[in-house]
């Protein structure tokens, strides 16, 4: 009770300061917007259907997206200290894990929820249906769930900027090709049980890093 | 001190003379492979090479990921420097799997690279140890290293099978239970030099290994005696 | 917590290593409930790891630290609730308002009413007019009693101050040096919400450059010097001016090592 109770203030704090300025959401959709953007003129001469690419471009525009939103949330606990007081609360610190990664989930589903329906104006194609929202949420989910880890590591490096990605990218990939699988097949046409293993794939991939996240989170904010 | 110096100079001496001696066995022992071109046959030794190291690889990542959960666990120091002597030599043994084969993949199928699942997987172990670098080499306080990588080694070395099932289903839908590697399979002579070396092999990680974790434990005390004698 | 023969914080052989430097090399000290500790030392003689430490948010690499008698690093999660800490930085939201600021670290402290605690305290900073605004529209000295307030906004035991009057305006000095005195001379003087229970002392870690002020609210002062205790001695109405010797000669840079011996003169 006390935990949820530590985690909803968590969330409501970020949503409140994030509604105010509006920083994290903003760089997130502009540079979503400009990655399909830059990856409709990279492949429109060669690729004889843009819709053959279009999940690809989805799944990277998000990614790339939710990176720079990972970054700025962390950048935001530790310039002024935030983290610190959060840590210096009598509250689990599984609760201030999941606090910022839902918070971090709520801001990569709005800015695909805003993403999409200009995608779908740009490749002329319906990504709206239960199945591509589950497979979407899914996958994000799996984004958030270890970016929100790493993210809290790579703020206390050196070049936290960059660090991000670079330890993100390569264990985040499952979620990625299973993402553009899922949606790909979708668009064809195909229904969700012909993509069943890819979905099983990405819920193993989720609750196993959850739990991962859940037991290591500790030793990554404290000292 | 004194005593398992010498016992590992003699495990040392040991690795080397299984390894020449499975190189022996590599090329001139095993039988040649049948029904394959000339260029092939000669390709295909590399087997003896190429699935050791990739064997290795994922041992030194598992050796890794057990020695952080070691750290995490105990928060010695000794732990820390187990897994990052670990992570390097998977690091170089990732690197020859991944180039052995490439060069194996030229006569076999006609290409350097292929996106073929065990290819890509190594490519991207290969990166997860570079990010497991990178992210040690970007901090300073000691503690601090160690209990970032370690966290990092536990999810990378998680995500890897997750990574190569997905890599493998990404190709055919239907799961490949036949490597395309070792489609001709191995008669009783290959066998015998292919255990060789993937024993050989193992010895001289575990050898290396035991160098390396040394080297860092008496870089560790060097430190420590720098800082006795300076303050 | 505890009862008054009990140490409110006891450190044992505290030792900080970063690596190979050592920030803290053994310090031992106690401070019984309701006692007002100040910390003198230059820079970069472990006050600020030391103060980490205690609140919680650094582990010791060697030695152990109990306050109200349990062992910090078993039981933290329980002894976070009442320690009070002002740090170097804010501990603060830019993007949140003053009070919201405070309603929301109350939420974490599990404060049931936090309105008129948060009133109180406040007006106690003299921010009462300003609750509305952003914290990032805040001056220096503004952030550093907002600072003071969310330390001791969940009424804590223990505070554990690190320069809390760094940036602070003449008056602002001023009304925190009130405070403190109030917390730990005067019972019940504070403005504090709560009703319940019987006004105790707080006992107070101060760390601070002002040798005047620290001492004026002090029962007991401490030199750290070079990652050890090299002075110890209760108050006791010693001045400044009798103090400063002491303090320049434990602190030039050619004081030789000083041995663990003289830990022990305290109490």
């Amino acid at each position: 009770m006390r935990f949820w109770k530590a985690v909803t203030a968590i969330i409501w704090k970020d949503i409140r300061a994030e509604l105010r300025t509006k920083d994290i959401f903003s760089s997130m959709f502009v540079f979503a917007l400009l990655s399909v953007i830059v990856f409709n003129f990279a492949f429109e001469l060669r690729v004889p259907d843009m819709k053959m690419v279009a999940p690809g471009i989805v799944w990277v525009a998000i990614t790339f997206a939710g990176t720079l939103g990972l970054n700025r949330a962390f950048v935001i606990e530790q310039d002024k200290g935030s983290l610190a007081g959060l840590l210096l609360a009598p509250v689990d610190r599984a609760a201030i894990y999941f606090g910022k990664m839902l918070g971090n989930l709520l801001f990569i589903v709005v800015v695909t929820v805003i993403l999409l329906p200009l995608v779908m104006i740009f490749f002329n194609l319906s990504l709206l249906s239960w199945q591509h929202i589950l497979v979407l949420l899914l996958g994000i989910y799996g984004f958030a769930a270890v970016g929100t880890v790493f993210s809290a590591m790579a703020v206390n490096t050196r070049a936290r900027e960059v660090m991000l990605p670079i330890l993100l990218f390569p264990v985040l990939l499952p979620v990625l090709v299973a993402g553009v699988k899922m949606t790909g097949s979708l668009l064809d046409g195909e229904p969700l049980s012909d993509v069943a293993n890819w979905l099983q794939l990405v819920a193993i991939y989720d609750v196993g890093f959850t739990v991962v996240a859940y037991l290591t989170f500790g030793f990554v904010v404290e000292e | 001190m004194e005593r398992s110096s010498r016992t590992l100079m003699i495990f040392t001496a040991l690795a080397a003379a299984l390894v020449l001696f499975a190189a022996y066995m590599a090329l001139r022992g095993a039988p040649d492979a049948v029904g394959l071109t000339e260029d092939n046959t000669f390709a295909q030794r590399i087997i003896y090479f190429h699935v050791p190291s990739a064997w290795l690889s994922m041992l030194a990542f598992g050796v890794t990921m057990v020695a952080s959960i070691g750290y995490l666990v105990t928060s010695k120091r000794a732990w820390d420097s187990l897994a990052v002597s670990s992570a390097e030599l998977g690091l170089v043994f990732t690197l020859a799997a991944t180039a052995s084969g490439a060069i194996w993949a030229k006569p076999a199928w006609n290409v350097w690279w292929t996106w073929d699942p065990r290819l890509t997987t190594y490519t991207i172990m290969f990166l997860l140890f570079v990010a497991y670098f990178m992210l040690r080499s970007a901090m300073e306080d000691p503690a601090r290293r160690a209990r970032f990588s370690s966290v990092y080694a536990i999810f990378a070395f998680l995500s890897v099978p997750i990574t190569f099932m997905s890599i493998r289903w990404w190709r055919t839908i239907h799961p490949v239970l036949i490597d395309p590697n070792e489609g001709f399979g191995l008669g009783p002579g290959m066998m015998n030099a292919f255990f060789i070396s993937l024993f050989s092999f193992t010895v001289l990680y575990a050898v290396l290994l035991a160098h390396r974790y040394r080297l860092e434990r008496t870089k560790e005390q060097v430190e420590e005696l720098k800082e006795q004698l300076g303050y | 917590m505890s009862e008054t023969d009990t140490p409110m914080i006891e450190v044992k052989n505290l030792v900080k290593a970063f690596g190979s430097k050592y920030a803290l090399r053994g310090v031992s000290l106690r401070v019984m409930p309701g006692e007002s500790l100040v910390i003198f030392g230059p820079n970069g003689a472990g006050k600020t790891t030391l103060v980490r430490i205690l609140s919680s948010l650094s582990r010791p690499s060697n030695g152990t630290v109990r306050i109200g008698g349990l062992d910090l690093l078993k039981h933290a999660d329980g002894i976070r609730r009442y320690l009070g800490v002002v740090s170097h930085a804010p501990l603060l939201y830019d993007s949140l308002t003053a009070e919201e600021n405070l309603r929301f670290f109350a939420g974490l402290y599990g404060m049931d009413k936090p309105d008129e605690r948060i009133k109180a305290m406040l007006q106690r900073v003299g921010l009462w007019g300003r609750r509305g605004d952003l914290v990032r529209t805040f001056s220096r000295g503004m952030v550093q009693r907002m600072a003071i307030a969310r330390a001791l906004l969940h009424d804590p035991e223990v505070l554990l101050l690190d320069e809390p009057d760094t940036g602070l305006d003449p008056q602002a000095a001023e009304m925190l040096h009130g405070l403190l005195s109030e917390l730990s001379r005067r019972p019940g003087a504070v403005a504090s919400g709560s009703a319940a229970g019987i006004e105790r002392p707080r006992t107070i870690v101060t760390v601070t450059h002002s040798i005047e002020r620290g001492l004026a609210i002090a029962d007991k002062v401490v030199i750290l010097a070079n990652g050890r205790v090299a002075f110890e001695s209760p108050v006791d109405g010693m001045t400044a001016a009798e103090f400063r010797p002491i303090y320049d000669e434990k602190c030039s840079p050619s004081a030789p090592p000083t041995t663990a011996g003289v830990n022990g003169g305290g109490r």
